[in-house]
């Protein structure tokens, strides 16, 4: 049995790939009539073929559970998720922009506090917020430039127009996949490279290498940076030592570097080697245990001191993730327009903020038709889908939400965008979500797509792959 | 290069020849012990005492049987079993695979992943010959890319370093058991002699063959097989790569790279010395095993400076 894209049909969502039953979109249509010309099986044996490449290359991603930590494979479907240049290009403009604000909002907020002072934002949710760090007041990175690396969530709404879910500015994850997706594409697809114009992505990690070279204290031609992971139980520890291998940085865990008289090194077997720039994939706060938490084994005692006197540069920096706040980002359309007096270019998901009251009262007077997120979880932990919860779980959130305002935020439940997956006997529509990666430091860099996330179980919207989402290769695809 | 780099190197290349040299040695031993006569001392259980795990497979098990040994050696949950080995080497390697060659990382994942779905089917019989020969020729391919992809860095050196000192360890470990005076006493006087020659050129062929040195010791012994002159070959011959001045050679050699290494280098040449003036003939008669137990300790000493002047320090 062929594809048949008359019999595929994604209701009241906005599929990216098929318009109406049996018409593709139009950057679409070469890939559609592809795979029309496959039976379900051809398809089926290529999807064997790109598991056996992702656990051949050992492409692996661990989930902590109570029966220990379990090292998983990637999980990948093949069909590739389409985007036409033209709409990228716009997408890719809005996200350097909206990059540029936040980096002006931290150093601001971390130096002359001015937005505060002309009430574009109050200050009291700022420096309550969870992911503010006094200890970085007074300090001026290279640049003005916090946030050297960006992942931002965007999805796809009824209208096919891309919103920003979220901007995360402390240690985002996902790329490392986006370019294994692209490799395994290759291999089960090769056919399908010659008939499109496909962006490359491989450009990503010279980019992260240059953007963390050029942040170096030392300015030579050959800095010393490393990549600093919590250590192989990590759960993204897979990326953190093939984004080390792509650049040819040093991957370390703590125990590796040691800090004297206020500069960096690491141990190598010829003695202490002086590092530049860490690139860290670990918490602000476990990075070091005579600032911060002081029970962290995973940090380096004394690498916040060395910052802060300019002898090593850290990415992204300490205090980044004031801005990577679900409250504070209902404030980044407003900081575009202070801080660039532009107009954004990428509209936020509207948002209620719970701290305001009569934003508030609209929010518990209708939680079973919102999306409650706390203001500092990461991973879809902690929300609330109204529409899909039990009366208990609404009479919970209700009382959290009462008791600390500040934490909360709601959206309106966004209908996710569509795209098709193979399943085990049609090709069926999923919600999805596209994680681009933005680089900033002298120059601004977007991947050409990003990571697409899926959520395999129909009718889902959670794509966390830490909670049974899938992953797509994505093409921005141009016209030729 | 990092001192922890540097190490988890080390232990890779160890692993990965330890699990080379142990599907050899199983896959030897087992046709080997259908050659011998009944009453033979050689046994399953001389399997479990080469890899001196001993003391755990007798808290495990009451019977030293075949199916017992070959569950214990190779899939057991126990520090030497060849899946245990080869899930050190991955671990090794997945947290180097930015130092080593992408595609060594992923032979070695195939190569765990293989063993990890094939050993419980390959206890016995034809299946485990087929299992043992195909791991070899694994280890064989992923040492292959490692040498002809390479750069000759400190990397490449902790490979060699690895490599070698589980190579002198292993020839010292299946010495000792064809020293050990296995074969049963068949009929007596001069025909005693005569009747013990066959199986005692049997068991010194096979423990060559379990260190690939049949074909090479042919040719360069140039000597019919007998146990003076094996061990002879395994201890001191300077060009035979599995053999123990081979390897303890090598060692010095690539020493002479690494910063710092006057420490490690001394106790290299002093190893090496033990064994180069060894007087084989005199220690048959005398007995090895004093002589190899000593040598192991100072391979293990060689190990001790090694990690003492390069890896982390465990605090």
């Amino acid at each position: 049995m062929r594809v048949n894209w008359k019999t595929y049909n994604s209701g009241k969502f906005f599929d990216e790939i098929i318009a109406s039953p049996g018409h593709a979109r139009k950057p679409a249509r070469r890939l559609a009539n592809y795979l029309a010309s496959l039976t379900h099986d051809q398809l089926l044996e290529k999807k064997r073929a790109a598991d056996l490449a992702i656990k051949t290359m050992g492409i692996s991603f661990t989930v902590y559970s109570d029966a220990g930590n379990i090292d998983r494979e990637w999980p990948y479907d093949i069909i590739p998720r389409i985007i036409a240049a033209k709409e990228w290009d716009q997408t890719s403009l809005g996200l350097q922009q909206r990059l540029r604000a936040l980096n002006c909002f931290i150093n601001d907020t971390y130096n002359d506090q001015k937005i505060f002072k002309d009430k574009i934002i109050p200050r009291e949710l700022v420096v309550d917020s969870a992911n503010f760090r006094k200890q970085c007041m007074g300090i001026n990175p290279r640049f003005g430039v916090w946030a050297h690396i960006c992942g931002t969530d965007l999805i796809k709404g009824d209208d096919g127009q891309f919103y920003v879910l979220e901007d995360n500015l402390r240690v985002p994850s996902g790329v490392s996949y986006m370019l294994e997706n692209r490799r395994v594409t290759k291999r089960v697809f090769p056919e399908l490279f010659e008939k499109h114009s496909i962006r490359p992505i491989t450009e990503y990690p010279a980019q992260l290498f240059d953007t963390l070279a050029a942040i170096s204290p030392r300015q030579s031609d050959y800095p010393e940076v490393v990549v600093l992971t919590p250590g192989v139980y990590n759960s993204a520890y897979f990326e953190h030592s093939f984004l080390a291998q792509r650049m040819g940085a040093e991957l370390v865990e703590g125990g590796d570097l040691v800090v004297e008289k206020d500069k960096v090194y690491m141990r190598t077997i010829d003695g202490l080697s002086q590092v530049d720039v860490v690139y860290r994939r670990i918490d602000d706060l476990f990075l070091d245990p005579k600032t911060f938490r002081k029970d962290s084994a995973l940090g380096v005692p004394g690498i916040f001191k060395s910052w802060v006197k300019g002898n090593v540069a850290l990415a992204n920096a300490p205090g980044a993730g004031v801005a990577d706040d679900k409250i504070i980002y209902t404030y980044v359309p407003a900081m575009i327009k202070y801080y660039l007096g532009e107009e954004p270019l990428l509209p936020n998901v509207p948002s209620y903020l719970c701290v305001d009251k009569v934003q508030r009262q609209h929010v518990l007077e209708n939680l079973d038709k919102l999306v409650i997120k706390p203001a500092n979880e990461s991973g879809g932990y902690g929300m609330l889908i109204g529409p899909q919860a039990s009366k208990k779980e609404l009479a919970e959130f209700a009382r959290r939400i009462k008791a600390d305002p500040r934490n909360y935020m709601a959206q309106p439940l966004i209908s996710l965008s569509t795209v098709p997956i193979l399943g085990e006997r049609v090709v069926e529509p999923r919600h999805v979500d596209l994680r681009p990666f933005i680089l900033q430091a002298d120059k601004t860099h977007v991947t050409a797509g990003g990571l697409t996330r899926v959520a395999m179980i129909k009718g889902s919207f959670v794509v966390n792959s830490s909670q049974g989402g899938g992953s797509k290769d994505t093409w921005i695809v141009g016209d030729s | 290069m990092l001192s922890r780099v540097a190490e988890r190197i080390y232990w890779q290349a160890r692993y990965l020849e330890r699990a080379e040299n142990t599907a050899r040695l199983l896959s030897v031993f087992s046709t080997l012990l259908l050659d011998l006569p009944p009453g033979t001392k050689l046994s399953w259980r001389s399997l479990v005492e080469i890899t001196g795990t001993d003391k755990v497979f007798d808290t495990k098990y009451k019977q030293a049987n075949e199916r017992n040994v070959m569950r214990f050696l190779l899939l057991d949950n126990e520090v030497s079993s060849l899946l245990t080995t080869l899930a050190s080497t991955r671990e090794n390697a997945r947290t180097t695979r930015e130092i080593m060659p992408l595609e060594a990382f992923e032979q070695i994942n195939d190569l765990y992943h293989y063993a990890r779905d094939n050993a419980a089917a390959s206890l016995s019989g034809g299946s485990r010959h087929r299992f043992l020969e195909e791991i070899i020729s694994c280890c064989h391919e992923i040492s292959g890319l490692m040498a002809g992809s390479m750069s000759r860095g400190a990397a490449y050196s902790f490979v060699r370093l690895g490599r070698s000192l589980e190579r002198a360890d292993m020839a010292t470990r299946i010495i000792d058991v064809g020293s050990g005076n296995l074969l049963p006493e068949i009929g007596t006087g001069k025909k005693r002699q005569e009747a013990k020659e066959p199986y005692e050129n049997t068991l010194w062929m096979n423990i060559l063959r379990s260190l690939t040195a049949y074909q090479m010791y042919r040719q360069h012994v140039k000597h019919r097989v007998n146990g003076e002159d094996v061990v002879r070959f395994l201890l001191q011959d300077d060009d035979f790569p599995r053999a123990a001045t081979h390897a303890l050679t090598t060692i010095s050699k690539v020493l002479v790279h690494l910063p710092n290494n006057t420490k490690a280098a001394k106790q290299v040449n002093k190893t090496r010395a033990i064994v180069q003036r060894g007087d084989i003939n005199q220690l048959l008669e005398s007995g090895l095993f004093q002589y190899l137990d000593d040598l192991q300790i100072e391979i293990a000493t060689i190990h001790g400076c090694i990690a003492d002047t390069w890896f982390l320090p465990h605090i």
